[in-house]
């Protein structure tokens, strides 16, 4: 029992100054230093044109549209964020099925029967995986190369654009790897995308 | 190629420099002068003015288990009441209503244990504030006390004849404005220079290019002609009544960068947002997540050495480490060989391409493409060896067995590098286990590092080890029988068994990574789990501390030509085999209705 109170205050007064220290205080002076340092990174990436935001660099979108290049596939979400008037909007979570099982199965199977039908240009070609599995946060905003590439002949047709010039954009929206080693080399289908309607 | 390059390469970053900063902790544990000394001591010795702290205050175990239990105590029902009330609070730009008490009651319990086991979304559930002075704090401390807790064990080893274990409150005071502190500064930075958000601003919206049709019962309209001037959505000809058209996308912001830097530092895992480290605004290219995915392994591969250097043998330390690191390196191998070749399912004879040209390849389900297979992988096994639990990819989706040796390194006990603190303390109960038996076998008295083992250290050992196990096993047990679980299951048949093994596994280990696809969120697991989750952690450190206390009051005994060599190869593997031992027998049976029955399913 003595212990007890011997303890007690102490253990509370710790918590509290603690609780100033590494909440308020570390969290306040990395908010501070990155508004000082990165206003744009710390801030979400916003594409912004002329005042309109057109997408977040960083978050996948849905594209559907064939003079669009695709991106992963999507579960959409559209019933959790509203904005002030409450109106929908849209966000998207991963799929957590288990590659092994007969649900993903057949869900696969007509993905590869809705890339087959819209790009007739690739007959048989192996469709890249990228294209027919759900990412891990939902909202990837990358393919890779291969599945860009894929793409490119019907964006093309669709676009009335030579494959040429299809490539050259998805070129320029191509990061490589972090020292040219680490992680991959991917493309980001929201600036193709925004290349190909001439908004970027 | 390149990707055996990557793997080669994330395992060659993290030991070098873990080593310097083992010797760094090691430092700071003794209150030796370091290069941040100058700047940093008059912080200590304002903190220990303050709280009116003797700084050579010697507590005997009883007294620094006390301690630990109720500043945790403390911190349990300070979150617990955050929670509840941070709806009239301010810090809440999203205006998110109370927690209600379940939830409230497990993410308390979930983040005082080191565990962050998450049964909601950081992003519309939780406030900024709730974030930064609740989980940020509780990431900090209860990392910090995982570190005094081995701290006080090292000097159970190093004392002689006496019962002071240092102080609880130094400890801390040490461990948070030393290492953990700077340590977080620099990440935190270098994370929001690489992208990650740091702000207080409400979230953002912005233009979607392809407006998204909604029908009146909120499902999603697949093949619609939307003209945003009438605002009609046309499916097959017919226009769609009462449908919604939606055209903005939700862009969650808040002060998520420092929240990640120490989530990862402190084994917490647990991610500003709802899909963790995957989040392309939480880790948004390779170069974040090398940093995160180093940092999460970093402290305890690094108190290996701290270990090594305190009890002056330090191939001791690399004896614990190689351990450690040979069931590592083990469990990415397959985890990294099982997710490249993917499935059956996901290949579908061929149609699907999974090689590696101009692509990651592999079981893209469930996978970033900036991160791969590679990145993926190792994440995967770093997280589920440090009982850390932050991901950058599903863990739901993975084959059957990539998913079964992630869940396998938390049933060991977590004790392959494992939390910070707890993590080795765990393992060093499982080397006293081993001296033991080793000591049996050859017909010798049990000693470790000079220390006499007795019974009493060997019941408080096995409680030790034995914890995880039986807080996982009972858990899982009565869960899968308890009525209604099934909705609580993503995937069905034997997959759906491994999710809730899975959950108990991370609760039980203190990691807090998911199947995620698994719906923890009722009041049933938020209890059980929560439960489960403080007794597979303050049992061990009691277990520890009591181990501690007993073994500072012993004499040292001098090593002789007879001493059974706890620093040889032959040490190290025997070590491993108890490990798995204890993690088999008690696994084997649950694994095979789960993952190892779904791997032959998968293939026939």
């Amino acid at each position: 029992m003595k212990t007890l109170r011997n303890v007690f205050p102490k253990a509370f007064m710790i918590f509290l100054l603690f609780t100033v220290i590494c909440g308020g205080a570390y969290t306040g002076v990395i908010t501070a230093a990155a508004q000082l340092i990165f206003p744009d990174k710390a801030n979400g990436s916003l594409i912004e044109v002329d005042g309109k935001k057109y997408g977040c660099e960083l978050l996948g979108q849905q594209y559907t549209d064939e003079e669009h290049m695709w991106g992963r596939i999507m579960n959409i979400e559209v019933s959790t964020y509203k904005d002030e008037n409450g109106k929908m909007l849209m966000y998207a979570v991963p799929s957590n099925l288990s590659p092994a099982s007969e649900e993903f199965e057949a869900l696969v199977a007509e993905r590869v029967d809705m890339l087959r039908k819209a790009n007739p240009h690739m007959d048989e070609t192996a469709i890249p995986v990228d294209l027919v599995t759900c990412s891990g946060s939902g909202l990837d905003p990358h393919i890779s190369p291969a599945a860009a590439e894929y793409q490119v002949a019907r964006i093309a047709e669709a676009k009335d654009m030579t494959e040429d010039e299809v490539r050259a954009i998805i070129k320029q929206c191509t990061n490589g790897r972090f020292l040219g080693i680490f992680g991959e080399e991917t493309v980001n289908v929201l600036k193709v995308n925004l290349m190909l309607d001439g908004i970027l | 190629m390149s990707t055996v390059i990557q793997y080669i390469l994330y395992l060659a970053i993290l030991v070098i420099l873990a080593i310097p900063l083992g010797a760094y902790i090691k430092k700071v544990m003794d209150g030796e002068k370091t290069f941040l000394s100058k700047l940093l001591t008059p912080c200590e010795n304002a903190v220990y003015k303050v709280l009116r702290v003797n700084k050579d205050e010697q507590m005997n175990w009883k007294k620094y288990t006390v301690s630990v239990l109720i500043f945790s105590g403390i911190g349990l029902v300070f979150l617990f009441l955050l929670q509840l009330l941070q709806g009239a609070l301010p810090g809440n730009p999203q205006g998110l209503p109370g927690v209600k008490w379940d939830l409230a009651f497990n993410t308390a319990a979930s983040f005082i244990t080191n565990t962050n086991w998450q049964a909601y979304s950081g992003e519309n559930t939780l406030s900024y504030l709730t974030q930064a002075i609740g989980l940020t704090v509780q990431n900090f401390v209860s990392a910090a006390t995982g570190i005094a807790v081995l701290f006080a064990l090292i000097r159970g080893f190093i004392k002689v004849k006496t019962d002071g274990l240092g102080s609880f409150w130094v400890d801390m005071t040490r461990i948070v404005i030393y290492i953990l502190l700077p340590l977080n500064l620099v990440i935190s930075l270098m994370l929001v220079g690489g992208g990650v958000i740091q702000n207080l601003k409400g979230g953002e919206t912005v233009s979607l290019v392809e407006p998204i049709g909604v029908s009146a019962e909120g499902e999603i309209l697949e093949n619609a002609e939307i003209d945003l001037e009438a605002g009609t959505v046309t499916v097959d000809g017919q226009i769609v009544e009462d449908a919604e058209i939606v055209t903005e996308q939700f862009v969650p912001m808040g002060p998520a960068a420092s929240q990640i830097a120490i989530k990862q530092t402190g084994t917490n895992g647990g991610g500003f947002m709802g899909v963790n480290s995957a989040h392309p605004l939480e880790n948004p290219n390779a170069f974040t997540n090398l940093i995160e995915m180093i940092s999460l392994l970093l402290i305890p591969a690094a108190l290996c050495f701290t270990f090594g250097k305190a009890v002056k043998n330090r191939k001791q330390g690399i004896a614990i480490f190689m351990a450690m690191f040979l069931c590592l390196v083990f469990a990415l191998g397959v985890v990294a060989v099982n997710e490249q070749f993917a499935t059956p399912q996901l290949i579908q004879n061929g149609n699907v391409d999974v090689s590696m040209e101009g692509q990651a390849g592999g079981n893209m389900e469930g996978k970033e493409t900036r991160f791969g297979i590679s990145a993926s992988a190792t994440w995967a096994a770093f997280t589920t060896a440090a009982s850390n639990g932050s991901v950058n990819s599903m863990h739901d989706s993975y084959t059957p067995l990539g998913g079964m040796v992630t869940m396998l390194l938390m049933q060991l006990g977590e004790v392959v590098f494992g939390g910070v603190g707890c993590g080795l303390y765990g393992m060093l109960a499982f080397a006293i286990l081993t001296v033991f038996i080793a000591g049996l076998m050859v017909g010798r008295t049990p000693e470790f590092l000079g220390k006499k083992i007795e019974p009493y250290e060997m019941k408080w050992a096995v409680l030790v080890c034995l914890a995880t196990p039986i807080a996982i096993l009972v858990g899982s047990g009565i869960a899968a029988v308890w009525p209604g679980i099934e909705n609580s299951l993503n995937n069905a048949g034997a997959h759906g068994f491994s999710e809730l093994l899975y959950a108990f596994s991370s609760c039980g280990g203190n990691n807090g990574s998911a199947f995620a696809g698994f719906n923890g969120n009722t009041v049933f697991l938020n209890l059980s789990l929560g439960f489960v989750m403080l007794f597979a952690r303050f049992l061990p450190i009691i277990g520890t501390l009591a181990i501690a206390g007993s073994l500072a009051g012993k004499k040292k005994i001098a090593t002789t030509a007879g001493t059974l060599s706890t620093t040889n190869a032959m040490f190290v593997f025997l070590l491993i085999f108890i490990v798995l031992l204890v993690g088999a027998l008690s696994f084997f049976p649950a694994l095979a209705l789960g993952p190892i029955a779904e791997f032959f399913q998968s293939i026939v």
